[in-house]
């Protein structure tokens, strides 16, 4: 039950416009243009740009709430982060102006980004020298929709949050800081390194202090006796934490959302930091408190409740450059894990983890974000109860599979306690959580890749010879002609991406480096290395492959026409799909209906899905990076689909030019006829261990879920799926006519909130293809 | 419509030795019917002719084609398709197998259902000592419209017999069913009797059966109980497909019944004793 006082703080982040704030980016560009000439290393301009950036940002308290501090000066309103790419007036009006996903700006907000913002950081922003340094290659390859790149417009972090954030005070840190500077005292580098981290925790300490004092006055003004001693018990709190390690529960909450806040206004690390294993990290405080009687259930649920607020209250930060289609959303990415194994392997579940998911249900928010890490020893009510929530239709908990979790961990080299203690995070990227940088850098357009094939390296949409010449189409006298001629090209451009990936790093790590999210990361302090540039005791690269459903199909058709059926010619083929299948019903109907698909337990599809798999891995996994560590894969795709499909004409299966690709290792969108267990076979057949993460999605009709013993057996499909070493798995629980009647009558389902691709949002505030596309996935609700 | 009907006859199938089935769906994912996940193999061909049947394609025991609208492009676009597939033992085995993994997990396994599945009585013999063989759990689906002899082959191989009983009036099952209940009844007696796992499966159609019901609970109250006595009421959604195969539908009027009614049907069930459960 959700107190008066959580409603209308509810509501009023639900309903509050989100904006664009200039604060941050003006105290940014007041601060570089006051000491750009000072002479300090690259860390410490950063962390004292940092702590004036705490010292002066404008404190916010919303009525009622139990945890406090907002990342811009009020709800919603967005910092932007100029360093990392520059919003121009044009960008402004963009985004005030859309209909959909719009930061709305005052004039005199705008006027700051022109006068003062955006001429200072002219040139110097980190996304013009990313176009300035990356080979003419990418650039071809980038504009042709074969990949994308993430760090254009953020800070690569994709980390979250470890047990040991909970355990440590800025003091404790500090004490630590100094014995890694004295051993490291010989080392220049390091030894800004460490200043830097210590300046970002003072940083921090200022910033609770200042909530302290002003929550101390508050107390005073205030009338109501009760509010009066919460304020004055928050007062206490934020007097205490982060200063020092946490003590109780409520000051673990506000510790980690002080934390939260530095962290994603020192860069805008745009997705995921979160406080991770939940459940786990919380419990300690729990548990010693309500068995002190300090602490109850309903104020333990009431402080919860506070807490998701806040994550509510931050969008995502809003991109410049507009046109691109990638990923328009509020959602920052935040994913609380519940579950799992502990340290030694045995059952994680515990008292809060079903509390949590209380508040879950309760709070529906678009954030937080949740998952369940399902493992085999966790008991069976646990998974029932998750599924029950995702019954009620808004895409989460999703569930992911602890033992290909840990087992990716382990894979990779990691040790199996630091596995057990980590999790997925983003949307179902694996990690380390508290010890790893594991960053994203862009998806991989797989199925674009197979038409430059398909046409010696050209560029069909373009004309542009932008892959290599791997041979006309009549030297393929096989299917693995194709396929060899395939993992070439993919090889090339899979090269390029990671030659720019490792030049977009070492820019990071030269001018932007991140002290305040290093204190929190192993071992960064010990060894005096910042997090983006090797300092976490583990260190990935991912690249995600995108449309592994539409490639398999596709692969699957021209096997079956041309070179079993011999019906057709590669030639021919690449005529129908060049005119877009005018005048070629039915064969369209034939690619469409009765040839071998992806997601029905089908070999003579599924094989496929394999090869391409194996060599996009081939491809990336072990290529080194900056930061010490190896690129590898995930398979995922955000809303990168859409855009995806956009620039690829016609394909072999029947799908015609410019329409969405499959989502994760999701069939295209209606070919999965033979039901959920024939499709996560089919998507148990790649191998997820080899991966950091790979997507599937189940869109279910409510009907299915009515009884618990309906439940049960969901359930139990999700259970079998994990045996067979699957990563991870989402319902979309809500009918096609549902979405029918919500396009139609928007205002009517302001509140409906449907499972996108590893995330969830407002249905309204997709695109109306995504919409569509969402439609389009099959609901399994015949079965 | 149906365009076309192909040769492959009835009367052929018991004799041939290897003879292939005739299936007209395979259904994974199957959550009611019968315990955990499985998969429900629909066999064609039904002695039984019930007026309210969601499955009036497989009355007939023939392979079938008729058009289908399929949409492309949002447009409705007619194509060929045929109901009925001749299956060997094997392929059905192979796709029976294909989904163990949920069946261990989940307490599962298969499903024959019809038409009636003893209608082709030699290949589901075959096929259940086949799952058997593999140790898959085996249910079937029966109107119990067989011989007892029949019933005594099947023993042993059936691990869980889910029979529907409509009516115990004589006459009210020859006119809505076509056929005589009296030796449908004596192997449910039989069933119940020698304690195999029964679940006995109540069709409540208003008007037409629910008057019956009284009987049926005091035939029940004569028997060992059944392991769980389902109640499955009535839908009208099968109605499209009478039009779609153009045969005479019979229903027209026949009102589905409410969720009171069936839970006072329930209530009435669970007093006697009975597991009782609403659905599949």
């Amino acid at each position: 039950m959700k107190s008066q006082r959580i409603q209308k703080l509810r509501a009023q982040s639900m309903d509050v416009q989100p904006t664009i704030s200039e604060e941050r980016a003006y105290l940014m560009t007041k601060f570089y243009q006051e000491n750009e000439d000072k002479g300090y290393s690259v860390p410490v301009m950063r962390a004292k740009a940092f702590y004036y950036l705490m010292e002066h940002k404008a404190l916010c308290f919303n009525d009622g709430e139990l945890i406090v501090g907002e990342k811009g000066p009020k709800p919603k309103a967005t910092p932007s982060y100029p360093e990392i790419c520059i919003h121009s007036q044009q960008d402004l009006q963009i985004l005030n102006d859309r209909e959909k996903v719009n930061f709305k700006s005052e004039a005199e907000t705008r006027k700051v980004y022109q006068e003062v913002i955006a001429p200072y950081w002219e040139g110097k922003s980190n996304r013009e020298k990313i176009f300035e340094v990356v080979l003419p290659e990418w650039k071809e390859a980038y504009a042709a929709g074969v990949f994308t790149e993430f760090q254009e417009q953020r800070g690569p972090g994709h980390t979250v949050a470890g047990r040991q954030l909970f355990e440590y005070g800025m003091l404790d840190l500090q004490k630590r800081i100094a014995v890694s500077l004295e051993e490291h005292k010989a080392d220049e580098a390091k030894c800004e390194e460490l200043k830097a981290m210590h300046i970002a925790a003072d940083a921090m300490m200022l910033y609770a202090d200042r909530h302290a004092e002003a929550l101390l006055e508050l107390s005073q003004e205030e009338n109501d006796v009760t509010r009066k001693a919460e304020l004055e018990e928050m007062a206490r709190v934020c007097g205490r934490v982060p200063r020092y390690a946490p003590s109780t529960f409520q000051e673990a909450l506000q510790h980690y959302w002080f934390i939260h806040l530095g962290i994603t206004n020192e860069l805008n690390p745009w997705d995921s930091f979160n406080p991770g294993r939940m459940d786990q990290n919380l419990y300690p405080f729990y548990k010693k408190e309500t068995e002190a009687g300090t602490l109850d259930k309903a104020w333990a649920t009431e402080l919860l409740h506070s807490f998701w607020i806040k994550f509510n209250n931050q969008p995502a930060p809003p991109k410049v450059g507009v046109t691109a289609k990638e990923s328009n959303t509020y959602t920052d990415f935040c994913l609380i894990n519940l579950g799992g194994v502990k340290d030694d392997g045995t059952d994680a579940v515990n008292e809060l983890s079903y509390l949590l998911l209380d508040v879950i249900e309760e709070m529906r928010l678009l954030q937080p974000s949740s998952m369940v890490q399902l493992s085999e020893k966790n008991p069976d009510d646990f998974i029932d109860r998750a599924v029950k929530i995702t019954k009620t239709g808004f895409g989460q908990p999703s569930i992911f599979n602890t033992e290909t979790l840990v087992a990716q961990m382990v894979g990779q080299g990691k040790s199996l306690v630091d596995a057990r203690g980590g999790g997925a995070s983003g949307c179902v990227e694996t990690g380390c959580f508290g010890k790893e940088a594991y960053i994203l850098t862009g998806y991989f357009n797989l199925p674009k890749v197979l038409e430059i094939t398909l046409h010696n390296g050209i560029d069909p949409r373009t004309g542009k010879p932008i892959g290599l010449e791997t041979g006309e189409l009549s030297a393929f006298k096989s299917i693995n002609d194709l396929m060899d001629a395939f993992a070439k090209q993919v090889q090339y451009f899979a090269g390029i991406k990671i030659d720019g990936n490792n030049k977009i790093d070492t820019l990071f790590k030269e001018n932007l480096p991140v002290p305040f999210l290093s204190l929190f990361i192993d071992d960064c302090i010990a060894r005096g290395e910042d997090y983006l540039a090797g300092g976490a005791r583990y260190n990935t690269t991912y690249i995600q492959g995108v449309g592994l459903g539409s490639i398999t199909d596709s692969l699957a058709a021209i096997n079956t026409l041309v070179f079993e059926e011999k019906s057709l010619t590669l030639e021919a083929l690449n005529e129908v799909l060049a005119k877009d299948f005018e005048g070629e019903q039915e064969l369209r109907l034939k690619m469409l209906y009765d040839l071998p698909k992806w997601g029905n337990d089908d070999d003579r599809a599924d094989v496929f899905a394999r090869q391409v798999f194996e060599i996009f891995h081939d491809a990336v996994t072990g290529r080194p990076t900056v930061r010490g560590g190896v690129h590898r894969i995930n398979m995922l795709p955000t809303t990168c689909h859409v855009y995806f499909g956009s620039v690829i004409g016609a394909l072999p299966y029947g799908r015609k030019a410019g329409v969405p690709l499959s989502e994760g290792i999701s069939p295209v969108q209606g070919a999965d006829t033979k039901g959920p267990t024939a499709v996560v076979k089919s998507a148990a057949k790649i191998d997820h261990l080899k991966t950091g993460g790979t997507l599937l999605n189940q869109k279910f009709t409510p009907a299915f879920f009515k009884t618990d013993q309906e439940i049960r057996k969901v359930s139990q499909l999700v259970r079998s799926y994990f045996t067979l070493k699957g990563h991870h798995i989402q319902f979309n629980v809500v009918d096609a006519d549902t979405l029918r009647d919500a396009q139609k009558h928007p205002e009517q389902y302001r509140d409906l909130i449907v499972r996108v691709a590893g995330y969830s949002d407002y249905f309204n505030d997709l695109g109306e293809d995504l919409q569509n596309e969402i439609i389009n996935r099959t609901a399994h609700g015949a079965f | 419509m149906i365009r076309s009907q192909q040769p492959i006859a009835k009367g052929q199938q018991p004799t041939a030795k290897k003879m292939k089935g005739i299936i007209y769906d395979i259904k994974r994912f199957a959550i009611h019917d019968g315990p955990g996940i499985r998969t429900t193999v629909f066999l064609k061909g039904c002695c039984c002719d019930c007026w309210w049947c969601h499955n009036p394609e497989s009355r007939s025991g023939d392979i079938m084609t008729y058009e289908k609208d399929v949409t492309l492009d949002g447009h409705a676009i007619t194509r060929e398709e045929t109901i009925g597939e001749a299956i060997s033992e094997e392929k059905l085995l192979k796709e029976i197998l294909s989904d163990e993994v949920f069946y261990t997990q989940s307490g599962g396994g298969v499903t024959f259902s019809g038409g009636e599945p003893v209608q082709q009585k030699d290949f589901l013999i075959r096929t259940l000592k086949a799952c058997k063989a593999k140790g898959i759990h085996t249910t079937l689906d029966t109107t119990a419209c067989f011989s007892k002899s029949t019933l005594e082959e099947l023993e042993g191989l059936v691990d869980l017999f889910m029979v529907d009983l409509k009516f115990i009036d004589r006459d009210l099952h020859k006119k809505y069913i076509g056929v005589d209940n009296e030796g449908i009844l004596d192997n449910l007696s039989i069933l119940l009797n020698h304690q195999a796992r029964v679940w006995v499966r109540i069709p409540v159609i208003p008007d037409i059966n629910t008057g019956d019901i009284d009987n049926i609970l005091s035939f029940l109250s004569e028997h060992i109980a059944p392991e769980q006595v389902n109640l499955l009421p009535y839908h009208k959604i099968g109605k499209h497909k009478y039009q779609k195969f153009g045969i005479a539908y019979r229903m027209d009027g026949v009102e589905e019944p409410t969720d009171d009614e069936m839970l006072v049907l329930k209530q009435k069930f669970e007093k006697q004793g009975y597991k009782t459960i609403i659905g599949g």
